[in-house]
């Protein structure tokens, strides 16, 4: 029994010390610096942080709920049906994801959507549409049918099966997705603050203010820990409710969808067209504004300021790259940890997990300065650029797996072990080539995190090597038709890179996995 | 030879198994009869190590196995459901067995091959799972348990889930390979017609535990009680 | 023992030499924020390192503010050698957090007049001014007198037409409040602040929004913007169609002057070679390549512009500027009482 304890440690002290290295102890330190410094603050500033932890709490909830009754109908349209051009839908709705603020921020200010509540809303429903479609979408694509069918012999009408069966068999994504959601808007720092005219502010942009305008560091860190202790109870509160609605049921080959006629035919097409359309509508936006003579060529032109934009195509692509696997890699381990054994010890692993997505870009851009000089000082280097991404990343990677994972019935693995197989021998034999496909999903999703990744490392000091968003801001803040013309057109690679990678990514077949 | 003495098994607060005690002789089958929820499958999964085991032990030829882990115990499992591997073609199932055991690729081509043959089921290799229907998916799963020669094998409710004239023909032929192949098993079902085509020793089970076992005259001229009696009809 | 004695002698003197050479490194680490990090390319340092065998390599740290704080977060293990692109509002941070060695440049004296700096920490290396922009053809169109003073913006004619960023979270924005402060003193400010207000002044929450959102030539409906004085410049250069005239011009009262300084890092290994570094960077050769790089101006007034910069912009003979100490004193009172006016 000895070896098989010291794999299982192994594979759980991989994914424990990367997040505790590179996550805990930087934030740990930074906050720690920042707090040992607060002193009695006055009257009006609790006042004020209550109404801004307030606002923050409820435009993230309002934002999480929107999303999800938005993305409701192209997720159905996309799991349950096959149709032509599923595949590219799926891959466009990704797109909005992957595009850097400033830029969405542009172009909802061109088209008048600013300085309200309302702008900010449509601007996260916007970002965030495609988490809801390709994690939940992924589970509902595999739900047994028969579940289905048999609520409707049993008498029950199709608004009402799906109430009473897939919905809460869905539970497991739609929570996913809901804490993924929420965890960016509760920290949603540039739609705030370029949409919400001045008189909005998150708790991530009065950390912003407070640690790097007003050098109030106590301050920031104060509000840091509100951040993360309310960051913590939802992940908290999400994950007691994964452990209560897990169930086992048999996963189907995907390849079984129904082409839609009639009635579902119509509401198909309406479902994916009009989601489709609303979102194209900001990236039309951007492309109109690109659309200046030469604006695509002087891409490929040395610049005599910013060199060669289209090069940072090239840094991009391997940062993501980099960060894709070494997230792939974590979070398979660590979902194999999570899934191995139910409890508080795997319930709090996976909850740290998710903590990079709640917390203040700067407060980790700045742990990093403080912490990563020793042993090797990773603090201006090349790695901490893909480390941050993934990081971020991770989590994607984890809620993508977890729930597949814990849906392969104790049958198939029991009948693994019978077979010969040890426990190490059953994870590789059965879960993880069931699970492939999910981890391809998730390390898809990882790539294209990291393409339009901008905020934690701008707080970072790190080579001079220009991925697309920073190129993107560098256009962005000098003068000139012809810059703001480049500047939008890059954005507009960006997106159509994002489509392909997104496309080729669920192409790809591999080996039996895609007849599964 | 398969010996299990005063197995107690306590799952998620309930007492499943109550002191049962039973022997297969080398090359036998015993089938053990009972109505749903007698706790059937658990014994099986007890004897196969998936359970743990509260009090009593196994043995195998005298030696004690009661700790042994599953996959090292040899014995062969086929499940009720099938259970079989979604993501590997027929082939791959049938062939787990022996990867696991270490055989060459080429080794396990062979076996894959006569197993296949025993079930009659020759050219399925490369067929898809999902492809199969109910009664090739049992052969399947008869093929994979059997293939890496295990000791000794049980099986649960071999062909429960079968049509009528299915179930006639794969009994014949299940019962056939059982035979030719000499293997020691015990069959796991409810159903009298199957448990006495399969084998003649037979164990009655009931709410955990053992209340009979002999052959079916024997059982039958002198039922324990009137459950008994009632249940063999 | 005389060769003993010689011998040791021998080791001496290499030890010596050796750690004398030693003390030349093979490259230094330059960290600015990143917009001037990202406009340096090859040719930028070619001559420095022609000259002294040392590669430069650029370090971006983010945005003014956040850089000044990496440093100081790393205050005594720096990130780099040299610091570039602290300005007067974070000077005094700089300097209270003690990231800077002295450094005292040859070249101070071919300074620009006003630009000296009060410590030796920090050595000025450009400036650039936040100033109004305006849109030429909708002022020609609207038959429009281009305003000359602050006080005419009190007009909602032109508050109407004004947008400014947001003091809180833009550089720019924060400089024109300055500036106001500058020009109104603490008793004013805030009634020409009402003023704005009440003539429907536009907030934008920084350059971007404001300048590619709000500007006329962008689509926007203000026809007055606070941005720099390059802007004009660089939109003929970056223009996506050759243009004769700036479609931009700049107003020269209530300019800001914004100094950006370079020190070398306490705590470096090489401080003497960063002194060399930051000397290049005041020599007239590496300052006439700063404003078509950073579109900011040389501090070294021995530099000349290129000719773009002479024909489309001014240079503001007295712009307004705020001693940092007494920024680093007000700046947060004063933000919140503009917050506070503006919002309320």
């Amino acid at each position: 029994m000895r070896p098989i304890r010291w794999g299982r440690v192994l594979v759980a002290a991989v994914p424990a010390v990367f997040i505790g290295y590179f996550f805990l102890y930087p934030v740990g330190r930074i906050l720690a610096l920042g707090l040992s410094e607060l002193g009695v603050g006055s009257d009006g500033v609790e006042a004020r942080l209550f109404r801004i932890g307030w606002f923050t709490l409820w435009q993230a909830a309002l934002s999480t709920i929107l999303t999800l009754l938005a993305a409701a109908p192209m997720t159905w349209a996309v799991s349950q049906y096959e149709f032509r051009g599923r595949k590219l839908a799926t891959a466009l709705v990704t797109v909005p994801f992957v595009l850097p603020t400033v830029v969405v921020g542009s172009a909802f200010v061109a088209l008048g959507w600013r300085d309200s509540i309302g702008a900010i809303l449509a601007a996260h429903v916007f970002f965030n549409v495609a988490v809801v479609v390709r994690t939940v979408g992924a589970l509902w694509s595999r739900l047994d049918p028969n579940l289905h069918d048999a609520g409707r012999v049993l008498g029950a009408g199709e608004w009402k099966v799906f109430r009473t069966v897939t919905l809460p068999l869905l539970r497991p994504a739609i929570a996913a997705a809901a804490a993924i959601v929420f965890l960016f808007t509760f920290t949603s720092f540039g739609v705030v603050l370029i949409l919400g005219g001045f008189r909005y502010a998150t708790l991530e942009v009065e950390i912003y203010r407070q640690a790097v305008t007003l050098f109030d560091l106590p301050l920031a860190a104060a509000l840091a820990v509100v951040q993360l202790v309310g960051v913590t109870s939802a992940l908290y509160a999400y994950s007691r409710y994964q452990e209560r609605h897990t169930t086992t049921w048999t996963l189907r080959s995907e390849a079984e969808r129904l082409r839609p006629t009639g009635r579902g035919g119509i509401l198909v097409g309406a479902s994916v067209l009009g989601t489709l359309l609303v979102l194209a509508i900001p990236v039309a936006r951007l492309v109109t504004r690109s659309l200046q003579p030469g604006s695509y060529r002087a891409l490929f032109r040395d610049d005599p300021v910013v060199g060669v934009p289209m090069a940072s195509t090239g840094n991009s692509l391997l940062y993501a790259t980099i960060a894709a696997l070494i997230a792939v890699s974590i979070g398979v381990m660590a979902s194999a940890v999570i899934t191995g054994r139910r409890g508080r010890l795997s319930r709090w692993f996976d909850l740290t997990l998710m903590l990079p997505l709640g917390t203040s870009a700067v407060t980790i851009g700045f742990g990093f300065i403080v912490a990563l000089d020793r042993p090797v000082d990773l603090r201006a280097s090349f790695w901490l650029v893909p480390i941050a991404h993934a990081l971020v990343a991770v989590p994607f990677v984890v809620r993508t797996m977890v729930p597949t994972l814990r849906s392969i019935p104790a049958e198939t693995r029991e009948a693994a072990r019978v077979l010969g197989a040890s426990p190490l021998r059953v994870w590789r034999e059965i879960d993880l080539p069931i699970v492939s496909r999910a981890a391809l999903v998730g390390s898809g999703f990882a790539f294209v995190v990291s393409l339009g990744e901008f905020g934690a490392t701008s707080f970072v000091a790190r080579p001079n090597t220009a991925t697309l968003p920073v190129m993107i801001f560098r256009l962005l803040t000098r003068p000139g038709a012809g810059s703001f013309a480049m500047a939008m057109a890059l954005a507009v690679i960006l997106a159509a890179l994002t489509a392909v990678i997104v496309l080729w990514i669920d192409r790809a077949q591999f080996g039996e996995i895609g007849a599964f | 030879m398969l010996g299990v003495d005063g197995l107690d098994v306590h799952l998620g607060g309930k007492h499943i198994l109550r002191d049962v005690s039973l022997t297969v002789a080398d090359g036998d089958t015993v089938a053990v009869l009972g109505p749903s929820g007698s706790g059937k499958s658990t014994l099986l999964r007890a004897i196969a190590g998936l359970v743990p085991v509260a009090s009593g032990s196994i043995t195998w030829d005298g030696k004690d196995v009661t700790t042994v882990p599953t996959h090292l115990r040899g014995f062969g499992l086929m499940f009720q459901g099938y259970a079989l591997f979604p993501h590997m073609d027929v082939a791959g199932n049938v062939g787990f067995g022996l990867r696991m055991a270490g055989a060459t690729p080429r080794e396990v081509a062979t076996v894959v091959g006569s197993a296949l043959e025993w079930v009659g089921l020759s050219g399925f290799g490369d067929r898809s799972i999902a492809d199969l229907s109910g009664g090739e998916k049992q052969r399947v799963a008869l093929a994979r348990t059997l293939a890496p020669e295990p000791k000794f094998v049980m099986l649960d409710e071999p062909l429960g889930a079968l049509d009528r004239s299915l179930r006639e023909r794969l009994l014949v032929e299940t019962r056939a390979i059982l035979r030719d192949r000499g293997v020691t098993a015990l069959v796991v079902t409810h159903d009298r017609d199957e448990a006495s085509a399969l084998s003649h020793r037979l164990a009655l089970m009931r709410d955990g535990t053992i209340v009979q076992s002999g052959t079916l005259e024997e059982i039958l001229s002198r039922p324990a009680d009137d459950w008994v009696e009632t249940f063999l009809g | 023992m005389r060769k003993t004695l010689s011998v040791i002698a021998m080791v001496v003197i290499a030890v010596a030499c050796g750690s004398e050479q030693a003390e030349r490194p093979d490259r230094l680490r330059l960290m600015a924020h990143d917009s001037f990090a990202g406009s340096v390319n090859e040719e930028t340092f070619a001559a420095f390192t022609g000259d002294t065998g040392i590669e430069v390599e650029m370090i971006a740290a983010g945005d003014a503010g956040s850089m000044v704080n990496q440093a100081a977060l790393s205050a005594g293990n720096p990130l780099a050698d040299v610091l570039f692109g602290v300005d007067d509002t974070f000077l005094s941070r700089a300097i209270e957090e003690e990231i800077f060695v002295e450094h005292r440049s040859p070249l101070l004296d071919s300074l620009e007049p006003g630009l000296a700096p009060a410590s030796e920490l920090v050595t000025p290396i450009s400036f650039g001014d936040v100033c109004l922009n305006y849109d030429k053809g909708w002022f020609e169109e609207t038959g429009t007198e281009v305003p000359t003073d602050l006080d005419q913006l009190r007009d909602p004619a032109y508050a109407g037409v004004l947008t400014v960023e947001h003091p809180a979270t833009s550089s720019p924005g924060l400089a024109f409040l300055l500036a106001t402060i500058d020009q109104y003193g603490e008793e004013g400010w805030s009634g020409f602040w009402s003023d704005l207000k009440s003539g429907g002044v536009n907030i934008a929450p920084d350059w971007d929004t404001a300048y590619y959102g709000d500007f006329v030539p962008y689509g926007g409906e203000s026809s007055l913007v606070v941005s720099y004085a390059s802007s004009p410049p660089a939109e003929v250069i970056f223009a996506s169609e050759p243009v004769d005239e700036a479609p931009t011009g700049v107003i020269e009262a209530g300019c800001y002057r914004q100094v950006e300084y370079a020190g070398v890092l306490a705590g470096t290994e090489y401080p003497e070679a960063a002194g060399e570094l930051i000397d290049f960077m005041l020599s007239v050769e590496f300052q006439e390549t700063i404003p078509l790089t950073w579109f900011v101006f040389p501090a070294n007034q021995e530099a000349e512009l290129p000719p773009e910069f002479v024909e489309h912009t001014v240079v503001p003979a007295d712009p307004a500027r705020l001693d940092s100490a007494i920024i680093a004193e007000n700046r947060d009172r004063w933000i919140d009482e503009w917050v506070a006016l503006m919002e309320g």
